[in-house]
C-alpha cells in the first residue's frame, strides 16, 4: 500500500493492487500487539491500526483499483501476472510491477530436528493468526525454538492466554529479536531464556509430549551430558523468516542462494528492467516502519521507471 | 454377518477388497486408524518396481512382476497417475558389473520386461548428473511411480462404491472362532463373518496369535526418507540405485508422484513398532548414500522427512491359507515391494479364499472405473480457467506453495478425508515449502463445516492429534 500510494504521489495515474486475502493490510492484520508507527507516525499503534491508516487513503484514491482473493500464480519476464480469484483466471501485463509479497517463516524441517512428527508444532506466525484472528489456543504448555520477534511476542501471549511457556531456546549465543521484545516479552514475564542451547529430540506419537534440550559448544556441536528434557504439548518454531519471491524467480531474476533476496544493481531492483521488490520480500526487516520508507522509496522509483519509458516511447500514447 | 472380514486398510487390505468386490459377497474392512493408508502404506519410496533384485523362487519376485503389470491397469482404471519412469542400477566397479550382469540373467529368469546393460555413454545423454565414477548400469525401463496415499484411498473409495463396508477407527482387539464363524471384538463393535483375512501390516503377528496360530514375528524394519525441494524436479530422469545388498536395496535417489525428489530409505531394525522417529545418523547416512550416486545434492535441499517401517518376518511374504484355523488367510510380513505386488497379492489371496470354500460368483455391474480427481497443479492454466468459471470454488485458493483449491479440499472431504494429513496426502494442501504455516487455519476451518466438527476435534490424524486446545468463542 505504501509503494501504491507513493507512485501515485509521483504521478502515476493507472495502478492495481493484487492481495490474495480477503483484507488489506497482510501480516499486520494478525499483530494486535502495540508497538507499530513510532518514527512514521509517531505514535503507538496496533498492527491493525497501522494498517488501517494506509487502507483509508487507498480508498480515498479511485486511480488505486484494488482486487482482493486474488491470488498471483505466475509471473513471465515481460511482467504479465496470471492469477486465480473465485470464479475467474485472467492475466494482466503490467508497465511496471512492485512485489511487495512479504515472506514465510522457516519450518522445523529446515533446521532439521529428528524426532516424532506429531501434532502441536507450529511456526510462531501460524500460532499468532490461530490466537489472535480464529481464538483458538493452539496448547497449554509451551516450547518455543529460536527467539525471532514473533516467537517472544508469543512467548507472551501465551503467557497471557494463561499457558505456561517453559522456556525460550535459542542455538545462538544472543537474541535474534529486538531487545525491547527480549525485556518486556521473555524477561518481564520470568520466563527462563537458554542460549546455545538447541533442541535435539521431540517426543510423542499424536501430539508433542516433551523436547529434549542440549546445550551446543563450536560450531553448534552438542556437549556431551548437557541434555536435559522439558515436558510440552506445544514447540513454537521462529528461526527466521525468509522473503518470498518464488514468483520472481519463475519470471527469471536472479536470487541470492542464501537470502532468498533479488540479486541486482540497487535497492529494491532486481535483474529485469521495470520489475521492483519492497518491504519484506526483499529484505526481512525488523520494524513496519521500515517496511513502509523502503516501499515508498520503491513506489517512487517505480513512477520513475515509467517516466523514462514514456520518454523514450513519447508518440506512442501515454498510459 | 459377512462372507469376509479383511483387517487393516493399507495397500495390501485395500487391493484385496477391490478385488473381492466384483463378486456377490458381504465385505468388511476393518481398520484401527481414522482413515486408511495411515499405516506402512503411507511411509514408503512410492516406486513400482519392475521385478529385479528379488530372489528367484520367491514369492517376492512372483509378485512383483506380476503386480507392477496390474498396478498399471488398474491406476488406469481408477485415474491414478502412474508414471514410468524406469530404473538405473549403477555399478561403480568391474566387480559391480560383474553382479549387475547376474542381477541381468535373473530378471530375465523372472521375465522383467526390457532389461539391459547401458555404458557411460547412454548415460551421460541421459542422466547427465550422476556421479562421474559410475561404470555401467543396468536399466529397468518398466520401473514407475506412484502416489502411494492416493492409490490406496482410491482402491478403497472404489471397493466402498462396489459394496464393501469400511470401518475405521475399529482396533481389533480380540477374535473368536466358533464352528465356521470368526466373531471379531473390535473398539467400535462386534463383527462376524465366515472368512478372515489378516492384512494388518506391522501388526499381522498380533492378530493371527488372536485365532492361536502363532509361528512367526514382526520385525520392524525403519526406513528414513528425505523430501527435496521440488525445484529440483528434474534432477534425475530415472530412478537410481546402488547395487542392492542381501538384505536392502539400498539409498537411492527417487522420483515421486508429487515431483519432488526424494532420498532414502535407511534401513535398521527396531523393536518399536510405533518408532517413526528420524535421526541425525539417518540424515547424515541418507546424504552420504545419495551424494554417492549423484554427487549435486546438498542438505539444503531437504524440505521434509519422515520413517517408516518394513513389516518384516523372515526373507519372504508369508501368504498362505492356516490349515488349523479354516477359513482364516495371513496375508503377513508385506515388506518391500509389497506396494507393487499388492494388487497381485489380491488376486493370490482371492484364488486361496475359493480354495478353501468361498463361493465367486460375478456381479452383473462392477464398477471398475473411476473419474479422476481434479488437481489444479497438474492441469495448465486454459484447463483451470474453464474449470473456475464452471466452479467459481477452484478458484479460492487455500493453500499457497501447492496451489490447492478450497473446492479440491471440499472433494477431499465428500471422498472420505477425516483428518488435517487425509488432507494433505489427497490434495498436497499443507505439503509444500510452508508446511502449512499459511494454510492451516483455513484446511481446519472448511474441515469443521464439512464435517460439522467444533474446531477443537479437527486433528492432524485422528484422536489424540487435535491441533488446537480451546476455542474462546465457543467455550
Ligand atoms: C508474524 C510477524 C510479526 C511481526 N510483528 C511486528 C511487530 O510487532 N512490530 C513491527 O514493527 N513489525 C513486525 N513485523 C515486521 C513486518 O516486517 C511488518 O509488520 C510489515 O507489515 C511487513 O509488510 P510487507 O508488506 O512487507 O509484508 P506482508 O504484510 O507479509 O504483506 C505481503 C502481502 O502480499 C500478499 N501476497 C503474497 N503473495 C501473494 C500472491 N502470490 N498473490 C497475491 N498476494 C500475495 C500477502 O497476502 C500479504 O498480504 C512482523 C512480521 C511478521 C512476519
Ligand atoms: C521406507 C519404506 C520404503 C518402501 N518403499 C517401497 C517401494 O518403493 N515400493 C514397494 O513396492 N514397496 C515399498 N515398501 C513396502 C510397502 O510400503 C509395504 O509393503 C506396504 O505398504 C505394506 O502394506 P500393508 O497394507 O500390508 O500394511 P499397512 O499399510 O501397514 O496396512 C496395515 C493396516 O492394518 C491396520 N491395523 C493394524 N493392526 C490393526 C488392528 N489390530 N485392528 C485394525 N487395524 C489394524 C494398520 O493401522 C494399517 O493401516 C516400503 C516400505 C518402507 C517402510
Amino acid at each position: 500500500m505504501a509503494a501504491a500510494l507513493s507512485a501515485q504521489e509521483n504521478g502515476v495515474e493507472d495502478i492495481l493492487i493484487l492481495e490474495r486475502d480477503q483484507f488489506l493490510g497482510g501480516i499486520l492484520n494478525q499483530c494486535v500487539h502495540t508497538g507499530f508507527g513510532l518514527e512514521y507516525f509517531k505514535e503507538v499503534l496496533t498492527g491493525p491500526e497501522y494498517a488501517e491508516r494506509f487502507i483509508e487513503r487507498i480508498k480515498a484514491i479511485p486511480g488505486i483499483e484494488v482486487s482482493l482473493k486474488t491470488f498471483v500464480v505466475s509471473l513471465s519476464a515481460d511482467k504479465t501476472l496470471t492469477f486465480l480469484k473465485p470464479g475467474k483466471l485472467e492475466t494482466v501485463k503490467a508497465k511496471a510491477l512492485v512485489m511487495a509479497t512479504g515472506c514465510r517463516e522457516k519450518t522445523r524441517e529446515m533446521v532439521h530436528i529428528p524426532g516424532t512428527r506429531p501434532a502441536g508444532i507450529f511456526s510462531a506466525g501460524l500460532a499468532q493468526k490461530l490466537i489472535n484472528i480464529e481464538g483458538l489456543l493452539p496448547g497449554n504448555k509451551v516450547v518455543v525454538v529460536g527467539s525471532g520477534d514473533i516467537g517472544l511476542i508469543m512467548a507472551r501471549r501465551f503467557t497471557l492466554e494463561g499457558a505456561k511457556v517453559q522456556a525460550v531456546v535459542e542455538i545462538q549465543g544472543t537474541s535474534r529479536g529486538l531487545m525491547r521484545n527480549l525485556v518486556q516479552c521473555v524477561q518481564d514475564f520470568d520466563i527462563p531464556i537458554y542460549f546455545n542451547h538447541k533442541i535435539s529430540a521431540i517426543f510423542g506419537r499424536d501430539r508433542v509430549e516433551k523436547v529434549k534440550v542440549c546445550k551446543v559448544g563450536q560450531n553448534y556441536c552438542d556437549v556431551p551430558g548437557s541434555e536435559f528434557e522439558l515436558e510440552c504439548d506445544t514447540l513454537l518454531i521462529s528461526v527466521g523468516l525468509i522473503p518470498e519471491n518464488e514468483l520472481i524467480e519463475m519470471a527469471g531474476a536472479q536470487l541470492d542462494q542464501k537470502t532468498n533476496s533479488p540479486v541486482a544493481e540497487g535497492v529494491n531492483k532486481t535483474s529485469i528492467p521495470g520489475l521492483f521488490v519492497c518491504g519484506n520480500s526483499y529484505k526481512v526487516y525488523d520494524i513496519a516502519d521500515s517496511v513502509t520508507r523502503d516501499s515508498e522509496l520503491c513506489g517512487k522509483m517505480a513512477a520513475e521507471y515509467l517516466k523514462e519509458l514514456a520518454g523514450k516511447n513519447r508518440g506512442f500514447g501515454k498510459k | 454377518m459377512f462372507d469376509v472380514i479383511i483387517i487393516g486398510a493399507g495397500v495390501t487390505g485395500t487391493a484385496i477388497a477391490r478385488e473381492l468386490s466384483r463378486y456377490k459377497l458381504k465385505v468388511c474392512l476393518l481398520e484401527k486408524e481414522e482413515e486408511s493408508a495411515f499405516g506402512v502404506s503411507k511411509s514408503n519410496s512410492g516406486i513400482i518396481h519392475p521385478g529385479t533384485q528379488n530372489p528367484p523362487g520367491s514369492l517376492k519376485a512372483k509378485l512383483c512382476v506380476q503386480g507392477n503389470v496390474l498396478t498399471r491397469k488398474i491406476a488406469r482404471e481408477l485415474g491414478v497417475d502412474f508414471k514410468e519412469t524406469g530404473e538405473l542400477i549403477l555399478a561403480f566397479s568391474e566387480e559391480e558389473i560383474f553382479r549387475l550382469h547376474q542381477l541381468r540373467d535373473e530378471a530375465q529368469t523372472l521375465k522383467v520386461p526390457g532389461v539391459r546393460m547401458v555404458d557411460q555413454i547412454w548415460l551421460s545423454q541421459n542422466e547427465p548428473n550422476l556421479s562421474r565414477n559410475v561404470l555401467a548400469a543396468l536399466y529397468a525401463p518398466t520401473a514407475g511411480i506412484i502416489s502411494p496415499y492416493r492409490w490406496v484411498y482410491d482402491l478403497a473409495e472404489d471397493a466402498l462404491d462396489n459394496g464393501v463396508e469400511i470401518r475405521t477407527k475399529s482396533l481389533v482387539e480380540n477374535i473368536t472362532v466358533g464352528g465356521r464363524e470368526f466373531t471379531v471384538a473390535t473398539s467400535s463393535g462386534e463383527y462376524k463373518s465366515r472368512f478372515l483375512v489378516n492384512c494388518a501390516g506391522l501388526f499381522a503377528d498380533d492378530i493371527s496369535r488372536m485365532v492361536g496360530v502363532d509361528d512367526f514375528r514382526i520385525r520392524p524394519v525403519k526406513g528414513e526418507e528425505f523430501i527435496l525441494d521440488k525445484k529440483l524436479e528434474n534432477l534425475t530422469r530415472h530412478l537410481i540405485f546402488p547395487l542392492p545388498t542381501k538384505t536392502t536395496k539400498g539409498i537411492l535417489v527417487i522420483k515421486t508422484a508429487d515431483g519432488n525428489p526424494m532420498i532414502g530409505p535407511t534401513a535398521q531394525e527396531v523393536e518399536d513398532k510405533t518408532d517413526l522417529t528420524t535421526s541425525n545418523d539417518g540424515l547424515q547416512k541418507v546424504l552420504a548414500g545419495a551424494q554417492k550416486l549423484v554427487p549435486g545434492i546438498s542438505g539444503k535441499d531437504i524440505i521434509a522427512y519422515f520413517a517408516g517401517l518394513r513389516p518384516k518376518a523372515g526373507d519372504d511374504f508369508i501368504i498362505r491359507r492356516e490349515e488349523k484355523v479354516p477359513g482364516f488367510v495371513n496375508v503377513a510380513g508385506i515388506q518391500s515391494p509389497g506396494l507393487t505386488a499388492a494388487p497381485a497379492i489380491a488376486l493370490m489371496v482371492v484364488g486361496i479364499l475359493k480354495s478353501c470354500g468361498l463361493t465367486l460368483k460375478e456381479k452383473l455391474f462392477f464398477r471398475s472405473h473411476r473419474s479422476k480427481t481434479t488437481h489444479l497443479f497438474s492441469i495448465n492454466f486454459s484447463q483451470a480457467r474453464k474449470l473456475i468459471q464452471e466452479n467459481p470454488a477452484y478458484g479460492d485458493i487455500v493453500c499457497r506453495c501447492e496451489m490447492v483449491s478450497a473446492q479440491e479440499i471440499r472433494e477431499a472431504i465428500s471422498r472420505g478425508a477425516k483428518t488435517l494429513d487425509g488432507i494433505k496426502f489427497r490434495t498436497r494442501c499443507q505439503a509444500g515449502r510452508c508446511h502449512g504455516s499459511f494454510c492451516t487455519t483455513r484446511a481446519m476451518k472448511i474441515l469443521s463445516e464439512e464435517r460439522n466438527i467444533p474446531l477443537t476435534e479437527v486433528t492432524k490424524r485422528g484422536i489424540g492429534s487435535e491441533i488446537v486446545k480451546k476455542d474462546r468463542d465457543h467455550d
